[in-house]
């Protein structure tokens, strides 16, 4: 028997694992989840390996019932949670019983929330991975009535230290490394970018966040199109930068002037139209360091 | 040839010979190279036309262990190109008018007919030089110059899957119907992309690809949908 039935869907709510990987070379991309520190987080409470699929709920509003008992936990962007209508926390587990109802408001900060059930969704998988990617036809957003199932339901209890939730500020900065076609920019227009304060315009998608502020002139005429990773700060033709997330076209033509690094991808992922970014360069050698700690400091967090 | 950091995680070799069949074989010789050396801390590949991205895993590689990796690999490419495995994939294409909404245009832009742009289209072999924008949607190239067209201005809201098209001096087929601002030829009959087959697409980087007409009659047969 299927353990959810969703009741309300929300504005766009997807399934995701870690992302898709090695599959660039016939055109697909990544996927996974946005703010992979929440996700992973919101996996480790439930007793999850931190890859398993959960739901990455975008702007909140999402309904399930639950048709058998399970355990849940839902971390990221801070959303009002009702079980059977009584407020509960998040960033901790939660248990339900058959007939239990999980009632999510619209996120009052930050943008994206991962609700992770112990033993994982069991959710169809294309190309080893069950990450939804809209463009590629590869999954759909949870509709009303459908029904998900959930792996094992074992019973753990576990709480994040309030210290180790993410700050969800509203203006952050970008750490990134100088790259691609950086190198033949001119400095005054490196300079340009790196003073300017962007605000996230209402174009951002799972696909890319599309900034407003001071434009940048590259002065690049043609490149041939290229391979895109994850975070390329890209210039298209009115010089208005923007930062390719998950869901990125896996290759293009535009110039491009280096790649946000993951930890402040995560952060990204949380803001929308009205927030701001800066960005500061960081050495190859940094990013990989930061990247280490990063991913060392998921693996190590001890709940309470 | 060039290597220049493209993230937190990867690195892009920039060949410095010009776009064509040698530049391809070479980038495809070093990234296989590349990925029998590096094993599990090779995330993925991207090859395209002059340059390959090579993405690694942070937690068990570096950038300049990779890059280390990419220029030993340079220096022993053989003097002469290996010919590297490349197929030769020959695909249908109903070319008409009912399904190739820009031959005229094609047609007047170059002052010939359509005649003309259809058989210049078909009289070459065309090279695949990079797979991406969409599954399974391969940039092959180049056209004649005669059949040469620039993007559409604004880009129509629904191309049909399999429709064949221009910009440039490149040529494609759309796997899937899709959101377009290429200049449509003519319309294939085969799939291009299924994720329930092996393998997924017809062809690969450094593969080649010619065209061949057929009628309306052939183009249903083959399970074409007009």
């Amino acid at each position: 028997m299927n353990t959810f039935t969703v009741v309300s869907p929300g504005p766009f709510t997807t399934v995701q694992d870690a992302g898709r990987v090695g599959y660039h070379d016939i055109g697909l991309t990544e996927g996974g989840p946005m703010d992979f520190r929440s996700f992973a987080i919101a996996n480790r409470l439930v007793g999850n390996d931190e890859n398993a699929s959960a739901l990455e709920i975008t702007f909140g509003g999402l309904t399930l019932k639950a048709k058998k008992p399970a355990t849940i936990a839902i971390a990221g962007a801070f959303v009002p949670l009702m079980i059977n209508g009584k407020p509960r926390s998040i960033w901790q587990t939660q248990q339900l019983a058959a007939g239990d109802e999980v009632k999510l408001g619209f996120s009052g900060l930050g943008v994206r929330s991962y609700l992770a059930v112990s033993g994982g969704f069991n959710s169809p998988q294309w190309f080893n991975s069950s990450a939804t990617v809209m463009r590629e036809s590869l999954g759909e957003p949870l509709k009303k009535g459908d029904e998900l199932e959930a792996g094992s339901t074992a019973q753990v209890r576990n709480k994040l230290n309030y210290l180790d939730q993410p700050s969800l500020r509203k203006s952050i900065q970008l750490r990134f490394v100088a790259g691609y076609q950086w190198a033949s920019v001119a400095k005054e227009q490196q300079q340009r970018f790196l003073n300017c304060e962007y605000q996230i315009s209402a174009r951002n998608d799972r696909m890319g966040y599309q900034l407003e502020g001071d434009k940048i002139d590259s002065g690049i005429e043609k490149i041939y199109s290229e391979g895109i990773s994850k975070g390329t700060i890209q210039l298209p033709g009115n010089g208005q930068p923007i930062v390719l997330m998950n869901d990125r076209q896996t290759i293009g033509g535009y110039p491009k002037l280096g790649a946000v690094i993951s930890p402040d991808l995560d952060k990204l992922a949380q803001l929308a139209a009205g927030s701001s970014v800066r960005f500061v360069p960081i050495s190859p050698e940094q990013a990989v360091e930061e990247y280490r700690k990063y991913r060392q400091g998921i693996e190590s967090i001890s709940f309470i | 040839m060039r290597i220049e950091v493209a993230s937190e995680r990867s690195v892009i070799l920039y060949h410095n010979e010009t776009v064509g069949e040698k530049t391809t074989a070479q980038l495809k010789a070093i990234g296989n190279a590349v990925r029998a050396e590096l094993g599990e801390k090779l995330l993925d590949l991207v090859p395209s036309y002059q340059s390959l991205l090579v993405i690694f895993n942070p937690l068990l590689t570096t950038h300049t262990d990779v890059s280390d990796c990419l220029i030993k690999h340079i220096e022993q490419l053989p003097p002469t190109t290996p010919r590297a495995q490349s197929e030769l994939v020959r695909l249908p294409v109903f070319y008409d008018l009912e399904v190739g909404y820009d031959l005229e245009r094609i047609a007047s832009h170059h002052n010939s007919s359509i005649e003309q742009v259809i058989q210049q289209h078909c009289m070459n072999i065309y090279q695949v030089y990079a797979i991406g924008f969409a599954p399974g949607f391969a940039y092959l190239g180049e056209v004649p110059e005669q059949i040469a067209m620039p993007r559409l201005e604004s880009p129509r809201p629904k191309v049909e899957k399999g429709s064949v098209g221009i910009a440039d001096r490149q040529t494609a087929i759309y796997p899937a119907t899709s959101p377009g601002g290429w200049n449509i030829i003519g319309r294939c009959p085969s799939e291009l992309f299924n994720p329930e087959k092996d393998p997924v697409m017809p062809f690969k980087v450094g593969d080649s690809v010619q065209f061949l007409p057929i009628t309306k009659e052939e183009f249903l047969t083959l399970g074409g949908t007009l």
